[in-house]
């Protein structure tokens, strides 16, 4: 039989926390701080308005786009929050997650050979799918004295003639950091000098903890050099009804219609009348759950600082991203002793990308008790390494 | 900084201060304050237990009443309102906008007992026009709290 396969999906390497979760899965009384989504439920109202639109028997498809309705209030949302200007008609395409708008942004716009500046570690979709559009990815190692900010220099030393694109995955899942106006001004005039464009995943834009979000496509010249993808997953809590935008200049957002329409057809109908009550009437849920997930943050910073436990302060998304290199242990077997002996999950740093190795992902999207019950059994773990010396 | 020690008081009263003070990036003194200046004001009222009476052995009926009353000259409803509150199996009071005046909150041990309040004492006020009295079948929720329900994490262990 000849090969089934094609060559260049075979070299992509499956997730690295895939192991962590089989294992995980098979024992009884574990406590995660793995997961990447909220623990809140979506809110009422919202969960009846998807109720309601099936109840009328709204099954239909909608446009490629989505439903006009759902793009004029996100128009309305992101000039309103983020001071950004996207016409509903051309500018804004409404996606399965945000997710999929990676994917889409990296199709339309990649040509063989293009190289695509990652800075990492970063969400796991970013490397893959640029290898999956024939593009070359090129990561960029942020640091830890920079509170993994990205900065100008880091930026600088990686572009070459080839460079086309830089994703901007702030504020960072695995690390938590944001990027404040004056980071992005940096970066931004390094884009527009070296006339790149620049993928934007403010996906958690909602969960920042000091000043308010930032999007780099409301800076002066980089609207027409930014693609910018939110979604409802993180912000409403709304992670499985898959549901997402990515906006831009007409020019993209045309091509990224056509791959959507042959591949996807549209996003789930019941989830855009949803996302329609979210946008229209969930500020207060937003703030609610900010304040929550910032109450957590401030928790566990503590108690880290209390075991002694070494963690850059982070500001945005639900993730803490803690040091681990005084044990001496990598972050896989850290991870992996941890889940083994004290019955903890949580993500070692190297998902992310290598230059995670010594760190651990620690979400915080879990209620106090949860998080309490689980510091108790990784305080009593590093009391034990710390004692074996 | 009232109105958050509030929130969690009003779901925990039994919140270890420490915790809180972290939590609301403030200091265990400064919240402590806060909490002791709004027991004086009585602002904070006092602190309950939230208790489902239905998984214990102890027998208890609620019941709601509606009261219609003639307003007394100079008074209002306070004077008959008081009359009511002063009774210890009233739980609540309240004076209400619409078809009646008054909701009582009545707890008695048997329907018996709860109907003698009714017709000895509540409706033998003066200023008592009418009554109409519901008993509560089952409380699914009370104080925002739904009652028997253990919430339960589905989400996957671990996720990116």
């Amino acid at each position: 039989m000849r090969n089934p396969l094609s060559d260049k999906v075979v070299t992509i390497k499956p997730s690295g926390i895939r192991k962590f979760f089989d294992i995980a899965s098979e024992m009884k009384d574990v406590i995660s701080l793995g997961v990447g989504e909220p623990d809140f439920d979506t809110p009422w109202h919202v969960r009846d308005e998807g109720i309601y639109s099936l109840e009328k028997g709204r099954t239909f498809y909608t446009s490629n786009s989505g439903l006009k309705e759902l793009r004029e209030e996100i128009s309305h949302y992101l000039r309103r929050r983020y001071q950004l200007q996207y016409d509903p008609l051309h500018e804004i395409l409404v996606t399965v997650g945000g997710s999929e708008g990676i994917d889409l942004a990296l199709r339309a716009m990649l040509n063989p050979g293009d190289e695509v500046l990652i800075p990492e570690p970063c969400y796991v979709s970013y490397l893959p799918c640029v290898v999956l559009a024939d593009g070359v990815p090129v990561t960029i190692e942020l640091k830890e004295k920079n509170e993994f900010r990205l900065t100008k220099e880091e930026l600088l030393e990686k572009i070459t003639d080839k460079t086309k694109m830089l994703v901007l995955p702030f504020p960072n899942n695995p690390t938590g950091a944001v990027l404040r106006r004056e980071d992005l001004e940096a970066i931004a005039e390094v884009v527009i000098e070296k006339d790149l464009f620049v993928l934007s995943d403010e996906i958690y834009s909602e969960l920042t903890y000091g000043e308010d979000h930032v999007s780099i496509a409301s800076l002066p010249g980089m609207w027409e050099r930014t693609l910018t993808i939110n979604g409802f997953s993180k912000s409403y809590a709304m992670t499985g009804w898959r549901l997402g935008y990515i906006c831009g200049p007409q020019k993209i957002v045309e091509q990224m219609t056509k791959i959507h329409q042959f591949a996807i057809m549209c996003a789930p109908t019941t989830a855009q009348y949803a996302a329609v009550e979210a946008l229209r009437n969930g500020d207060g849920d937003v703030a609610m759950m900010r304040e929550a997930y910032n109450q957590r943050r401030r928790f566990l910073m503590h108690e880290f600082k209390r075991m002694g436990l070494k963690c850059f302060e982070p500001f945005g998304a639900f993730y803490v991203f803690p040091s681990i290199k005084e044990f001496g242990l990598s972050s896989d077997e850290f991870a992996m002793r941890l889940l083994e002996e004290e019955h903890v999950a949580v993500v070692p740093g190297t998902a992310f990308g290598e230059c995670g190795e010594g760190f651990l992902r620690i979400s915080y999207a879990y209620s106090i008790e949860a998080l309490k019950t689980a510091l108790a059994r990784i305080e009593r773990f590093i009391e034990r390494l710390r004692a074996q010396g | 900084m009232r109105e958050q020690i509030l929130t969690f008081l009003e779901k925990n009263s039994k919140i270890d201060l420490q915790e809180l003070a972290i939590m609301l990036g403030s200091s265990e003194v400064v919240i402590a304050n806060e909490i002791a200046k709004m027991e004086e004001e009585k602002v904070i009222c006092g602190y309950h237990t939230l208790i489902d009476w239905e998984k214990t052995s102890s027998e208890k009926i609620t019941a709601l009443i509606e009261v219609r009353v003639t307003p007394q000259r100079g008074q209002g409803f306070d004077s008959i309102a008081e009359r009511i509150y002063n009774y210890p199996e009233v739980q609540s009071l309240y004076l209400i906008s619409g078809a009646y005046d008054l909701l009582v909150i009545l707890q008695g041990k048997t329907l018996r007992e709860v109907s003698s309040f009714v017709s000895d004492k509540l409706s033998t006020l003066d200023s008592v026009l009418s009554t109409a009295t519901h008993f509560i079948l089952k409380k699914y929720k009370d104080y925002g709290t739904i009652l028997g329900k253990q919430a339960k994490d589905e989400r996957m262990l671990v996720t990116p």
